[in-house]
């Protein structure tokens, strides 16, 4: 593990995206202390105000000020992308594991319920549930989870389906370690590589849902700020506050270019043709 | 071939029944029951009403039942009527927006293959090199770029500043009915600039990256270093013997990024005001038009699933040992 930090480090597209990744978990952690206005507060007087050194991104078109609702917007997306993934994550490794361990008709039932999943365009799957339930953050993080974790099940199934015939395994076996021990200790920790890849760039895609919801209106809802909803009312003055789209949409491809960029980095490291 | 035919049309009706019965089951999510949003808050459905409604849609008959109904009603096109006030049946509201969308998503596969070969196999010939680089970039821009932005920005540039082109609409509203074929052709160009650049951005990301990846490992292939000694010139070996081989693979990573381009209709047409099927698709989801929205998702994933395997069959012509393998299996 420190070996695989060192290396990250030293990589320099690793430390480039893991910085970015850091300023943003700092900024979603202290959001409060670092805006420098309420997010929330109305000013009428301060009606869409271009970007001054006393509203540095300047101001919404209820006087909010941007930088402060984008900083915490960036909580309300660290949190969505991070429990979406966690859920997918679940999912994907329970019926990959399943599929690839106990093979034969569970196999068969998982991998078709994958294939047929894979045929719904995610967005598609995604407002079609939307559509059903009130719309909050919590119920976004589920959806978002819950029609993701397909690439996760394919990539464990296929990893414990090569891992399973090893010796070890077998030696595991013959003391007589149970299915669930075998499982669990030790043909996941060995699928951890791939699955950290994949969550890396399942997080960037999370992020980008997340945002496309809010601003086609069925994600995070007003007042709540997030770089997609704030995007709204960027459309909306397109031709007289130009800040309004620019800042929030810059934010969002920033924050998805480095969580693909580390995944890209963890793949290259953690790839077993370069442990030779 | 008749065998391997055969399987795969199999799984493609395994699969379509389970795109038939999730399709189906979204509707029983709804807190409240399917006619919720139309029945509550509304004074004017009284009792009497509601339980009518309860008939005409079958919500009264068991899962099963109600699910072999709206199976037979697809078979002939019956996807029952929308909830909106017009309460058109839905395969008319369909009908008459499918085009649209196909059209604009088979220009942007188009256009993705046209641009993503000579850029792949360029950055892959001179891999390392400033081009390859740039194509890199762009790239990973292309994955994390998201298309709605894009979107707005192109609407800011071409259609505030610069004001070269409409930025909403399949064509003009005024003045179209009197316009000649060829200003009509124009006219639909210009509309349909932003939104297909948009699709193509964001689609050719995956192909493009693929192509190169996969040209550079097959330049460094035996058979190649076998030609070039033999003294067949550099082109040759490129476009003739490396290339074939690795694009094979190529349909069917279009076929996978198929959902992917069709999912953005939901996004593109929105923003841009086309009457598609993505436009429909968010409208009903807006209004919560349950009918639509079934109809709306089982037609989609049918039309992936019948990419994916006219892409499956197509790389199974291309490349014998597909057939081999998946018969043998």
């Amino acid at each position: 593990m420190k070996n695989f930090l060192k290396e990250l480090v030293k990589n320099k597209t690793g430390i480039f995206s893991l910085t970015i990744i850091l300023i943003l978990i700092f900024l979603a952690t202290f959001a409060p202390y670092l805006s420098p206005y309420d997010p929330f507060e109305i000013n009428v007087d301060e009606i869409l105000l271009s970007p001054s050194s006393k509203h540095p991104l300047g101001t919404d078109l209820l006087g909010r000020d941007v930088l402060s609702r984008m900083i915490y917007a960036s909580r309300i997306s660290l949190e969505v992308s991070l429990v979406a993934v966690g859920i997918s994550l679940l999912i994907g490794t329970f019926l990959g594991s399943l599929a690839g361990y106990f093979g034969g008709i569970i196999d068969q039932i998982i991998s078709r319920f994958i294939d047929i999943m894979l045929c719904f365009p995610t967005i598609f799957l995604i407002l079609a549930v939307i559509a059903y339930l009130e719309p909050s953050i919590l119920t976004i993080m589920i959806v978002i989870g819950a029609t993701s974790w397909m690439g996760v099940a394919r990539l464990v199934r296929a990893e414990i389906l090569s891992l399973k015939e090893r010796d070890f395994i077998l030696i595991a076996k013959v003391y007589g370690a149970g299915t669930f021990r075998i499982i669990f200790k030790h043909l996941l920790p060995n699928t951890l590589p791939p699955i950290l890849v994949s969550a890396s760039l399942g997080l960037g895609q999370a992020i980008l849902i997340e945002s496309a919801l809010s601003f086609l209106g069925i994600g995070v809802q007003p007042p709540i700020p997030s770089w997609g909803n704030i995007l709204i009312e960027g459309k909306e003055t397109l031709e007289v506050a130009w800040w309004l789209s620019i800042f929030p949409g810059l934010a969002i491809l920033i924050t998805v270019l480095a969580f693909t960029l580390l995944g890209e980095t963890l793949q290259e490291i953690l790839s077993p043709k370069k442990e030779k | 071939m008749i065998a391997f035919l055969i399987k795969r049309l199999l799984t493609l009706l395994l699969t379509l029944i389970g795109i038939t019965l999730i399709s189906f089951s979204t509707i029983h999510l709804a807190p409240g029951g399917p006619l919720s949003p139309i029945t509550e808050f509304n004074p004017k459905i009284t009792p009497e009403y509601r339980e009518k409604l309860v008939k005409m849609y079958g919500l009264d008959k068991p899962f099963y039942l109600q699910y072999w109904n709206w199976l037979k009603g697809i078979v002939k096109f019956d996807f029952g009527k929308s909830f909106s006030l017009d309460q058109r049946p839905v395969w008319d509201k369909i009908k008459e927006r499918l085009p649209v969308t196909i059209f604009i998503n088979a220009l942007s596969l188009i256009l993705i293959l046209v641009l993503s070969i000579p850029l792949g196999v360029y950055s892959a010939v001179r891999a390392g090199g400033i081009f390859d680089r740039i194509v890199t970039i762009i790239t990973f821009i292309g994955y994390a770029m998201p298309s709605f932005w894009l979107a707005i920005i192109l609407m800011m540039i071409f259609g505030v500043k610069l004001q070269w082109l409409p930025i909403s609409g399949l064509h003009s509203t005024i003045g179209y009915e009197e316009m000649d074929i060829i200003q009509k052709i124009i006219d639909w160009t210009k509309h349909l600039i932003c939104p297909i650049f948009v699709a193509v951005f964001g689609g050719i990301a995956g192909p493009l990256r693929y192509i190169r990846n996969s040209m550079y490992e097959v330049l460094k292939a035996d058979f190649i270093i076998f030609a070039r000694a033999k003294g067949i010139p550099e082109k040759v070996i490129i476009y003739k013997h490396a290339l074939r081989n690795a694009l094979l693979p190529l349909i069917t990573i279009l076929g996978l990024s198929l959902p992917g381009l069709i999912g953005g209709s939901v996004i593109f047409e929105t923003i841009f005001g086309i009457p598609g099927v993505g436009q429909l698709m968010w409208q009903a989801v807006m209004a919560r038009d349950y009918p639509v929205i079934m109809a709306n998702l089982f037609l989609i994933s049918f039309l992936t699933l019948l990419g994916n395997f006219l892409a499956d069959i197509g790389y199974a012509l291309a490349d014998p040992r597909i057939r081999l393998e998946a018969t043998k299996q």
